[in-house]
């Protein structure tokens, strides 16, 4: 009975053994990746970047963190990603789901359809920033000849630069959207559409009736991810407009950036990661909580 | 004669209005279709033209005379073929490891009890609510004290891991029959064989649309490649694009060329995955 005991307690130990040596790889990744730089962060912002390299980093306190967070560069850079998630999100969904209704019936050669509206997925934010770059340039792009030609051009244009790049942000995720939005109404079992028409419901009704609270989770899950991905902007800036013109694209993923590489300044930049990361947080929270309640969940 | 008319003419003009429709809806969707691939088809065309026919007004909308020797000079002096073979190696190293890195911890997570079992699961979960871009500063630390500036390592080792995909890939396995389990068991079947010939191929829907997730995720990749390299033996091929579309504007149709290729691979990938990429895609979007 002892020795039954004590062979079921080693087995024990050696499977708790086996788990730990399966989750080692990933902790380590998390740990030395994720974690230990996400909570360096808060510390790192206690001290002032000396302006030379060399010179002993300064312990100044919380007082670092009332300084940049006050300052209007900073506020400005909230604004901007703000405005651009306001620019992307709602804009992304609403075409994504269009274009998701409108492909969601029985045409012949529809799949050739379905396959051009995914088709952004394939393009990288490089890419497209590389291709409307070229498009909009003033002296080889298209924009000029269609008789858009705002002056400055549209990406130095402060009225427009960031318009601009929400566009062709909207564009390059509209393949995702478009995919994410096709599969949530696939997965709505045609027998309701089919009761609501015989029912006597109009399109437009079975569309706000039917379609819409069934695909609410989808399109919750869309504006949360859209609002996450738009706080983590970057790429788009860094190849179009380097946050200008007069910093009317300065959003915070870009503004940490510079900060780090063009002003070497860890300290200032890990009071910004903390902003941008509290910011993400909160607004996921509030989005989860605001939008949650609308979501109807079948079942 | 009188009768039947009225019934034939409602039959004839409704048969003409759902044609009307149909006429309507092709139109439509044509419309938008052209819209949403115009950038990617002027993309193509440009790249087969000269720089003069590139600028010149109105704008030529099909190469005619394709001229094919931006590619080469992309692929040659605009070290394109540098910057593939850098995101091939490194999408490749990133995707193997975190699949395989997924397995193990979800597996652990799905069939294995253990002390502090909840609370690591909780820990998995918490690295979805760490952006990638708060960590950099001194993720950028760290890799140059390791000596891992400008290389493979310094590109790929801090994403060989996914909170993400280990979730996804326990899901799968606790859908594996515990009948399974104990039928292995009786086998004789080790963790190491029960995983492998058992709960791996098992989810291996699951396992295909985490390796198309992480392939996409790894070769798009634009900030980290940006700070951690230096010059062209590492850039990968978003970053090689900046150099690329850098250069001057008589070499535009240079730039155009490598932008094709540069998205050749992801085409490739949605072509041949398209099913696999749309359940990666859509993974997290699943209620419950």
């Amino acid at each position: 009975m002892i020795s039954t005991r004590s062979a079921k307690s080693r087995r024990r130990l050696r499977e708790s053994g086996l788990a730990y040596l399966l989750l080692g790889p990933s902790l380590v990744i998390f740990a030395v990746f994720i974690f230990y730089p996400f909570l360096s962060n808060f510390y790192l912002g206690f001290f002032k970047t000396p302006p030379f390299p060399g010179l002993p980093n300064r312990f100044v306190g919380l007082s670092q963190y009332q300084e940049v967070l006050t300052s209007s560069v900073f506020l400005n850079s909230v604004r901007t990603t703000v405005a651009f998630a306001f620019l992307t999100v709602p804009l992304g969904i609403a075409l994504g789901l269009g274009l998701a209704v409108l492909a969601h019936q029985q045409l012949r050669g529809i799949a050739i359809y379905r396959t051009i509206f995914s088709s952004t997925v394939a393009t990288s934010v490089a890419v497209a920033s590389v291709i409307f770059g070229t498009l909009f340039n003033p002296v080889v792009g298209l924009l000029p000849w269609l008789g858009i030609n705002p002056q400055p051009p549209i990406l130095d244009n402060p009225d427009w630069a960031l318009i601009a790049v929400a566009l062709i942000t909207v564009w390059q995720t509209l393949g995702l959207t478009f995919i994410l939005m096709a599969s949530g109404l696939q997965a709505i079992p045609d027998e309701l559409h089919e009761a609501a028409r015989i029912d006597g419901a109009a399109a437009w009704s079975r569309f706000f009736r039917v379609t819409m609270p069934l695909l609410s989770p989808t399109i919750f899950f869309a504006v949360v991810i859209g609002g996450i991905f738009a706080f983590q902007t970057f790429g788009q800036i860094d190849l179009l407009t380097q946050g200008g013109p007069l910093g009317k694209t300065n959003v915070l993923t870009y503004y940490v950036f510079t900060t780090l590489r063009t002003e070497n300044n860890d300290g200032k930049a890990a009071v910004l990661a903390v902003a941008l990361f509290s910011i993400t947080l909160v607004l996921t929270l509030v989005q989860m909580k605001v939008l949650e309640r609308r979501v109807h969940y079948a079942r | 004669m009188h009768g039947d008319t009225p019934s034939r003419q409602g039959t004839a003009s409704r048969n003409r209005r759902r044609v009307l429709v149909k006429v309507l809806r092709y139109s439509l969707l044509t419309f938008l279709a052209v819209v949403v691939v115009f950038p990617l088809y002027i993309t193509v065309v440009n790249s087969l033209l000269s720089p003069q026919q590139i600028a010149s007004r109105p704008p030529t909308f099909f190469p005619f005379h394709p001229q094919w020797g931006s590619y080469s000079t992309a692929w040659d002096a605009g070290h394109m073929s540098e910057y593939m073979l850098n995101s091939v190696i490194v999408t490749a190293i990133i995707t193997v490891g975190q699949v395989a890195t997924a397995i193990l911890a979800a597996y652990a997570f799905a069939f294995l009890e253990f002390p502090m079992k909840r609370g690591l699961f909780v820990l998995f979960l918490a690295t979805l609510m760490v952006p990638f871009e708060v960590t950099i500063i001194t993720n950028l630390t760290t890799i140059t004290n390791l000596g891992w500036y400008n290389s493979y390592q310094g590109l790929a080792v801090p994403f060989l891991a996914t909170g993400f995909g280990a979730f996804l890939l326990r899901q799968a396995f606790l859908q594996v029959p515990p009948d399974l389990k104990d039928a292995a068991a009786l086998d004789g079947y080790g963790h190491w064989r029960f995983m492998t010939r058992v709960a791996v191929p098992l989810a291996r829907p699951t396992v295909a649309a985490l390796s198309v997730f992480a392939f996409l995720g790894a070769w798009n990749q634009y900030l980290w490649p940006l700070l951690v390299t230096k010059d062209d033996r590492y850039r990968t091929v978003q970053i090689g694009l900046k150099q690329l579309s850098s250069t001057s504007l008589d070499q535009v149709n240079v730039t155009f060329a490598g932008v094709v290729i540069a998205a050749l691979p992801l085409v490739f990938l949605l072509l041949i995955f398209q099913k696999q990429l749309v359940r990666g895609l859509t993974a997290g979007a699943v209620k419950g």
